[in-house]
C-alpha cells in the first residue's frame, strides 16, 4: 500500500510542482504583496504592514477611471451580447440550409487574434489626416458627422470597444446557446405545434426555461470574462490606456507592474484583489438568481 | 362549403407568415455575417493595397484594381514578423507538449491510482479553478524577473504550462473508461504506466487532440503574459510583434503594411480552424472560454 | 369524425442519386378510418407508419393525396387548426412545468372567443385529469412521475382540448412489461369513455391486435393489409401479414402442389384443388393436432410444458428455419424420449403462398 501512495504521488509530481511554483505560491504570495506598505521592487524594501496599498489604489484616479470604464464595459456587452447570441442562435436552430455555413463564419472570431483583429477595427473607426474611415464614411452617407471613434470623445471610444468586445465574444455564445437550442428534444415542438402554441409563447414558455441553466452559464461566465477586459482595448487605443482614459480594472494591474509607470507590485496586488472581490460578489449574486430562476 | 373556404384562407395566411419569418431570419443571419466577416474582408483588401493608393483615397475603395504584394514583402523585410512567427511557434508547440506531459499522468493519477490524500488534493486542484490568472500574474512575473529568465522561452513557457481545467477534462475523460479494462489489465500483470500508454491514451485520443488544439489557440493569441516578461524584439511573439507594429512599425501610418502583418499573424489559426472545424467547436462548447 | 385517406403518398429527398434522390415514406395510402373506432398502425420500424401519423397530425404535408376529417379537407392545414391531440413516444412533458400546468398548457395557447375563463379551464383540466385518474398529482412535476402517470398525463393534455382525433406514436413503447399490460386497457378505456377516433402506432404486434378495432400493417411504405384484428391473422392477404402477425411466429415450409395435393418434403399433408406448382407453405403454431398416424412426421427436439399449452419444438428438412414450433394443450400426452412427432394440420391455420411473390393462394383445402 505503501508502495501504491509513492506511485499516485509520483504521477501527480510534474503537476503538482507547476501548479505549487505558478498558481499556488503566487496566490499567498499576492496578500502578502497587497499588505506590504512602500514596497519597492528595485531595493526589495518595505516600510512597515497594512491597508494603505488598498487606500491608495482606491483614490487613485486612474483606477477609478478603470473601475467606472470596466463597470460600463460590463453592463452594455454582457446583456447585449447574451441577448443578440440568443437571437441568433434561434434564427440559426430555424433553418437547414446554409446552417453549416453561417456557424462556421460565426465562429470565426473565436481563433483570431485578437490584438490583430483589433488593427482592422481600429482602421476602421479611425479618423486619420487622410481619410475618416470608413465607418464615419457610412454615417456621413446617412447624414451624420464625422466622429473620431479612436482619439475622440469618451463615449465614441466606449462604443467602439463595447462594439469589438461584443464582436470577439459573441461566437462562443452563440455556439453554447446553438449546442443548447440543438439538445431540446424537438418533440416538445411538435407537441406545442399541435397545440397551436404561437411562437412567442413557445419561445418563452418552453426554449427559454429548457436552455436557462446554459444561458445562465453564458451570463456568468460573461461577467467574469468581460470583468477581465484589456487586450480588446490595448488593439484599439495602444498600450497606453491610461492616456487614453480608457484602461480596464486589469490593465490597472498590468500597468502598475510593469511599463513606464510600474515597478509597483504592492500596489498590482492590492488591485487584482479588488477586482477579485468584485467578481466574486457579482458571481454569487448570479448564482443566487440563478438558483431561483432556473428550472431542473 | 363555408368552412372549407375558411381553411383556405387559414393555409394561404400560414403560408405567408411563414415566407416572412424565414425571410426575416436569413435577413438577421446574413446581416451577421456580414458584419463578422468584413473585418476580414477589409483587412486583406487593404493589405494588397499599395502604400501609395491605400493613402491617396479620401474615400476608401471598397476594391482594389491593382492587387500588390509588396506589403507582404515589407512585413518580412523590415519589420521581424518572421522571428515573431519563429518564437511563437517554439513557444506554442513546447508549452502544449509540456502541459500534455504534465497533466496526462495527473489525470490517470486522479482517474485510477487510489493514494492518500488523493481526494484532498483533488478537492484543492478544484478549488483552483476559480482563481482568476490576474492575481497569480504578478507574483509569476516577479519570480520569473528575480531568476533572471526574462527574454527567454523559458520565462516565457513555465507559468504557461499549468492547466487546472484540462486536468479536469481529462480526468472526466479517463473515468469513462471502463474500470473493468483496468481491473483485467492488471490481472494481466500490465504496469500503469503500460496501461497509461496502451489503453487510455489511444482511447482517450478525441479529448486529448480537443485540449491540444484548444491549448495550441490559447499560446498563440496569448499576448499579457508574454508582454510582461519580453522587451527584446527578438524575444517578441506575434500579439506583441502586432502591438509594437502598431505602436510604431512602418513609420507608424502605412496601414497596408499592417494589414498584412494582421494577415500573416491570423492566417495559421484560420487554417487549423477549417481543418479542424467539428473538434475545434466540440471542444469549445465542452468547456473552453476565450483564453 | 371519420378521416379519410385518399391516395396518400409522402417522398423525401434524399442525398442518395442511386434511388432517384427520393425516398418513399408512403405510397398511395387509402383507408377511411371509421368513426368514433381505434385504430392501430402496425409495422416494422421505417415502415411508413410515423410518417403517416404525422402526415394526419399534420406537422408533415403529403406529396399527393388528400386527408379529410369528417367532410373537411385539411390537407394544408397547420396542425394547430386541424383539431387533433398527439401523445408523443417520450411524451414530451415540458420538464419545469408541473402536471396541472402541463394539462392547461394547450387551452392557454386559444385566443378570442375561443379562450375560456381561467375557470373554465381548470375544470377542463380537472375533468381531462380526472378521465385519466390523476386528479391526486396535478402539483407535482413530470420527473416526479413514474413512466405510467407520465403517459397519462401526456394523454390527459392531448384529451383536454376536446380534439377530432386523438393520435398516440408507440404508447406503450417506454413502459415496462407489466405497466404495458395495465396501460393498453387504460387507453382503451379512456378511448371508450370519450369516443373519440384515435389513431395510434407501433411495432407490437400483441399491442395492436388486443387492443384496436383494426389494424393496418405497413412494410416499406405500402399498406399491405387493414382489417379487424382476429379476421387479419386468420386471412393474412400475404406472406410479410401472415409472418408479422402471431407469437410464436409462423412456420414456414417449401411445399409443392403435385397431383391435387400438397407436398411438405416426401409426404401429403393435404388435399387441394389447384394445379401444380411449388408453394411456400405457412402453419400457424396452433394448426398442428398430435397424431400417431398424422401426415406430417418432424424430430422432435424438445417439449416445453407451459401450464395450459405444451409447445412442441421439432425439426423438418423442408421447414425455412432450424426450428419449427407447434403448440397443443397440454391434454395431449407427447413421448418426450420418441425420436419423431407426427402431426395432422387443421386446414383453416395453413395457408398457401406464391414463392415468387409472397401472396396469399386462396384456396379449399381438405385434410
Amino acid at each position: 500500500m505503501r508502495k501504491k501512495n509513492l506511485h499516485g504521488w509520483l504521477y501527480l509530481l510534474p503537476a503538482i510542482l507547476f501548479l505549487g511554483c505558478f498558481m499556488v505560491y503566487p496566490l499567498v504570495d499576492v496578500l502578502i504583496y497587497s499588505l506590504e506598505e512602500g514596497y519597492n521592487f528595485a531595493s526589495q524594501e518595505m516600510f512597515g504592514v497594512g491597508f494603505y496599498n488598498y487606500s491608495y489604489v482606491l483614490h487613485d484616479p486612474y483606477f477609478l477611471q478603470a473601475v467606472k470604464n470596466t463597470f460600463i464595459l460590463v453592463m452594455i456587452t454582457v446583456p447585449l451580447s447574451t441577448g443578440i447570441a440568443l437571437l441568433i442562435s434561434v434564427a440559426l436552430s430555424s433553418i437547414k440550409r446554409l446552417r453549416h455555413w453561417f456557424q462556421t463564419v460565426y465562429f470565426l472570431p473565436y481563433v483570431t487574434n485578437t490584438l490583430a483583429v483589433g488593427l482592422v477595427f481600429m482602421i476602421l473607426f479611425k479618423k486619420t489626416a487622410y481619410t475618416d474611415g470608413l465607418v464615419n464614411l457610412m454615417i456621413n452617407w446617412f447624414g451624420g458627422p464625422s466622429v473620431d471613434f479612436i482619439d475622440g470623445p469618451y463615449w465614441a471610444k466606449m462604443f467602439v470597444l463595447c462594439f469589438y468586445t461584443i464582436w470577439v465574444v459573441m461566437p462562443f455564445k452563440i455556439l453554447i446557446l446553438t449546442s443548447a437550442l440543438a439538445s431540446v428534444n424537438p418533440d416538445y415542438y411538435k407537441a406545442a405545434r399541435i397545440d397551436g402554441t404561437s411562437k412567442w409563447r413557445t419561445f418563452t414558455r418552453i426554449t427559454l426555461p429548457m436552455i436557462s441553466p446554459m444561458l445562465f452559464y453564458l451570463i456568468i461566465t460573461g461577467f467574469i470574462g468581460a470583468f477581465k477586459a484589456y487586450s480588446d482595448a490595448v488593439a484599439l487605443f495602444g498600450t497606453n490606456l491610461n492616456a487614453a482614459g480608457m484602461n480596464t480594472i486589469v490593465g490597472y494591474v498590468y500597468d502598475m507592474l510593469y511599463g513606464d509607470s510600474g515597478g509597483y507590485p504592492s500596489y498590482a496586488s492590492a488591485a487584482a484583489l479588488i477586482l477579485f472581490a468584485i467578481v466574486f460578489t457579482i458571481t454569487c449574486i448570479n448564482l443566487l438568481i440563478s438558483k431561483k430562476s432556473v428550472h431542473h | 362549403m363555408g368552412k372549407q373556404n375558411q381553411y383556405t384562407q387559414i393555409e394561404k395566411r400560414a403560408v405567408r407568415q411563414e415566407i416572412i419569418r424565414k425571410s426575416f431570419t436569413y435577413l438577421l443571419l446574413g446581416f451577421w455575417m456580414l458584419l463578422v466577416l468584413f473585418p476580414f474582408y477589409w483587412m486583406l483588401l487593404t493589405s494588397v493595397k499599395g502604400y501609395g493608393a491605400y493613402n491617396s483615397e479620401y474615400i476608401p475603395a471598397f476594391f482594389t484594381l491593382a492587387p500588390t504584394l509588396e506589403n507582404y514583402v515589407q512585413v518580412f523585410e523590415n519589420a521581424s514578423l518572421g522571428t515573431y512567427f519563429i518564437n511563437t511557434t517554439i513557444f506554442t508547440l513546447a508549452t502544449t507538449a509540456i502541459m500534455l506531459v504534465v497533466i496526462i499522468p495527473a489525470a490517470f493519477a486522479f482517474a485510477r491510482i487510489d493514494f492518500k490524500g488523493k481526494n484532498l488534493v483533488f478537492a484543492l486542484l478544484l478549488s483552483l479553478m476559480m482563481i482568476p490568472n490576474e492575481l497569480v500574474v504578478i507574483t509569476n512575473y516577479v519570480t520569473i524577473t528575480d531568476l533572471d529568465l526574462r527574454n527567454t522561452f523559458t520565462g516565457l513557457i513555465l507559468p504557461s504550462v499549468t492547466s487546472v481545467f484540462y486536468i479536469y477534462l481529462l480526468k472526466e475523460n479517463f473515468e469513462q473508461i471502463p474500470l473493468e479494462l483496468y481491473k483485467a489489465a492488471k490481472v494481466d500483470g500490465t504496469s500503469d504506466w503500460k496501461y497509461l500508454w496502451k489503453v487510455m491514451i489511444p482511447i482517450s485520443m478525441p479529448t486529448i487532440v480537443t485540449i491540444t488544439i484548444l491549448k495550441v489557440i490559447e499560446c498563440w493569441n496569448s499576448y499579457v503574459w508574454p508582454r510582461l516578461v519580453t522587451d527584446e524584439e527578438s524575444m517578441y511573439l506575434v500579439s506583441n510583434g502586432i502591438q509594437a507594429i502598431r505602436e510604431n512599425g512602418f513609420g507608424r501610418e502605412n496601414i497596408p503594411a499592417m494589414m498584412a502583418a494582421v494577415v500573416v499573424v491570423s492566417v495559421p489559426l484560420i487554417v487549423i480552424f477549417l481543418i479542424f472545424r467539428k473538434k475545434i467547436m466540440e471542444g469549445v462548447s465542452r468547456g473552453g472560454t476565450k483564453g | 369524425m371519420k378521416v379519410v385517406l385518399e391516395n396518400l403518398t409522402k417522398r423525401y429527398q434524399s442525398g442518395n442519386k442511386k434511388n432517384g434522390g427520393e425516398v418513399l415514406a408512403v405510397r398511395d395510402f387509402n383507408y377511411e378510418i371509421p368513426d368514433g373506432k381505434l385504430v392501430g398502425l402496425l409495422g416494422p420500424s421505417g415502415c411508413g407508419k410515423s410518417t403517416t401519423l404525422n402526415l394526419i397530425c399534420g406537422l408533415e404535408n403529403p406529396t399527393e393525396g388528400k386527408i379529410y376529417f369528417g367532410e373537411d379537407d385539411v390537407t394544408d392545414l397547420p396542425p394547430e387548426n386541424r383539431g387533433v391531440g398527439m401523445v408523443f413516444q417520450n411524451y414530451a412533458l415540458y420538464p419545469h412545468l408541473t402536471v396541472k400546468q402541463n394539462i392547461l398548457f394547450p387551452l392557454q395557447n386559444l385566443k378570442g372567443k375561443d379562450r375560456p375563463t381561467k375557470e373554465e379551464m381548470n375544470e377542463k383540466a380537472l375533468e381531462a385529469a380526472r378521465l385519466v385518474q390523476l386528479e391526486e398529482l396535478m402539483d407535482r412535476k413530470p420527473k416526479e412521475l413514474s413512466g405510467g402517470q407520465q403517459q397519462r398525463v401526456a394523454i390527459a393534455r392531448a384529451l383536454v382540448k376536446r380534439p377530432r382525433v386523438l393520435l398516440l406514436d408507440e404508447p406503450l413503447s417506454n413502459l415496462d412489461a407489466r405497466l404495458r399490460l395495465q396501460t393498453r386497457e387504460e387507453i382503451r378505456r379512456i378511448q371508450r369513455e370519450t369516443g373519440i377516433t384515435t389513431v395510434f402506432v407501433t411495432h407490437d404486434q400483441e399491442e395492436a391486435m388486443s387492443i384496436s378495432d383494426e389494424i393496418v400493417v405497413m412494410q416499406a411504405g405500402v399498406v399491405q393489409q387493414i382489417g379487424k384484428p382476429q379476421t387479419v391473422y386468420d386471412d393474412p392477404k400475404n406472406l410479410f401479414v401472415a409472418k408479422f402477425l402471431g407469437t410464436p411466429s409462423i412456420n414456414l415450409f417449401d411445399g409443392k402442389i403435385q397431383g391435387g395435393k400438397l407436398w411438405i418434403g416426401e409426404e401429403t399433408v393435404m388435399d387441394v384443388v389447384l394445379s401444380d406448382r411449388p408453394v411456400t407453405v405457412g402453419i400457424r403454431p396452433e394448426g398442428f393436432v398430435l397424431s400417431a398416424q398424422g401426415a406430417m412426421t418432424c424430430k422432435l427436439i424438445r417439449v416445453e410444458v407451459m401450464g395450459r399449452d405444451v409447445s412442441i419444438v421439432s425439426s423438418h428438412s423442408a421447414c425455412q428455419a432450424a426450428q419449427l414450433r407447434s403448440i397443443i394443450l397440454s391434454e395431449n400426452k407427447v413421448d418426450e424420449d420418441a425420436e419423431t412427432v407426427r402431426f395432422d394440420l387443421k386446414p383453416g391455420k395453413v395457408f398457401l403462398f406464391d414463392t415468387e411473390t409472397g401472396d396469399r393462394i386462396e384456396v379449399e383445402a381438405h385434410a
